[in-house]
């Protein structure tokens, strides 16, 4: 979707402003919303695409005013509420009123070290070969769907070179929405800043983006 | 140059900083809101407030960039590990045991005199946790996911650091689940350090991009 998230090119946001000495979290709610989203994944209700597209369906002006860890929170509440372990009037309320989904594991703290250092890869074996290899031309190709895309808007209808064949991965537009996993090549496609951003563009510039097989085209 | 700190987990006060977390209504908001969607989830049964304290923990105390700084000093020293992580960066950091959530598959992006690497995520905030922990605050905002892509030198200069004009910049947007560490160049002066002397060197910043490695005091 062309949501509020997909920032890259966009203007007017000032500039970058680095805090040394950062800490990990601002407030002691940041480190309850963190664990919260990490346990709540476990329940494997959704997966990491519906919740990327969850946060990126947030309202414009909310999600560009919000924190990280808001937009994570809010994300998260549409994402229990669809799924039947609380509704928004628990949520608001924070008592219990109707029972939950069942879901498919509770984290505990003894599960915590070994789920985080397992992780969730996502690559995935596939029989076909990449129709893509190094040194290929290809075009992005010009779609936009209000579902869930990892092709940002800079990088569409764009000629670049494919770099490297990276492995066969989830396809994010279709897991995002309950419809299979249906794993595809990515490839690493490096493009010109001038294709990209036109006159002025710094001619010292090159970006790339990881990009799933259905997103190109040879050129 | 930007510290890592993540050890220094005692210095909680520092939220008057930036535009993002001002004492505003909206932060004490949010105190309340996240207090009352802990309290129904464990209500309910569905979350152990123990893990929710164990991954904090984890994050905060235990994986950060001092992980990543240890690859790259590695690799400044060992040849062999060097190759191994252009090769294959998952397997070769997975060897120094960090592993996991946000660092399933990994790629390694070496600087060299004439190419600086900067990575960004333009759609989120991707990010490699098992090897620099959770990403700052100006990563995840949008100031840095914006322009990043179209102004990297306008970005750079912002964190003070300014390259040669030839220098050739390539930008990483983490589109897909593949996570990146940056490779900074080994600085001058460092040929009789240990392992140990050259992690100190490099910074978490440096292994985004938005710095070089440090030099030896």
């Amino acid at each position: 979707m062309n949501g509020p998230h997909d920032l890259g090119g966009q203007m007017g946001f000032g500039p970058v402003a680095p805090q040394s000495h950062e800490p990990y979290f601002h407030a002691d709610w940041e480190r309850r919303a963190l664990g919260l989203t990490l346990s709540c994944g476990a329940f494997g209700a959704w997966t990491i695409d519906e919740s990327r597209h969850a946060r990126e369906n947030i309202p414009p002006a909310c999600y560009l005013s919000a924190s990280y860890y808001e937009i994570w929170t809010r994300a998260l509440e549409v994402l229990l509420e669809r799924h039947g372990f609380a509704t928004s009037a628990e949520i608001a309320s924070g008592t219990k009123q109707i029972e939950p989904a069942v879901p498919k594991r509770i984290l505990k703290a003894e599960m915590v070290a070994g789920v985080l250092s397992k992780g969730g890869p996502c690559d995935r074996p596939l029989e076909t070969r990449p129709v893509f290899a190094a040194g290929d031309r290809v075009r992005t190709k010009n779609f936009n769907p209000e579902t869930h895309t990892r092709l940002p808007r800079y990088a569409r209808a764009k000629t670049g070179v494919v770099e490297a064949v990276q492995g066969a991965f989830v396809f994010p537009d279709d897991n995002a929405h309950g419809k299979g996993e249906n794993p595809q090549w990515v490839y690493t496609v490096v493009f010109d800043a001038a294709e990209i951003w036109g006159e002025g563009a710094d001619p010292t510039l090159t970006v790339s983006i990881d990009a799933w097989e259905s997103y190109l085209e040879r050129f | 140059m930007h510290d890592d700190h993540e050890t220094d987990h005692h210095d909680h006060h520092g939220h008057a900083h930036g535009h993002f977390h001002d004492h505003d209504n909206r932060y004490t908001d949010m105190q309340a809101r996240v207090r009352a969607l802990e309290t129904v989830l464990v209500e309910k049964g569905l979350i152990d407030p123990k893990a929710v304290d164990a991954i904090v923990e984890t994050y905060e105390t235990k994986i950060g960039p001092k992980n990543g700084a240890r690859v790259v000093a590695k690799a400044w020293s060992d040849p062999v590990f060097a190759d191994w992580l252009q090769a294959d960066a998952t397997a070769a950091i997975a060897s120094l045991g960090y592993t996991g959530r946000q660092g399933e598959h990994m790629r390694a992006v070496f600087n060299t005199p004439g190419t600086h690497n900067l990575i960004v995520c333009t759609l989120c905030s991707c990010y490699p946790w098992a090897v620099l922990g959770l990403p700052p605050t100006w990563y995840k905002a949008p100031a840095y996911r914006s322009r990043a892509v179209i102004d990297p030198r306008g970005v750079l200069a912002e964190f003070g650091l300014a390259l040669p004009k030839e220098t050739k910049i390539r930008v990483w947007d983490s589109t897909a689940e593949l996570r990146y560490l940056v490779i900074p160049e080994r600085p001058d002066g460092t040929d009789g350090l240990d392992e140990q002397a050259l992690a100190a060197l490099v910074s978490r910043d440096a292994m985004i991009g938005t710095a070089i490695a440090g030099v030896p005091s």
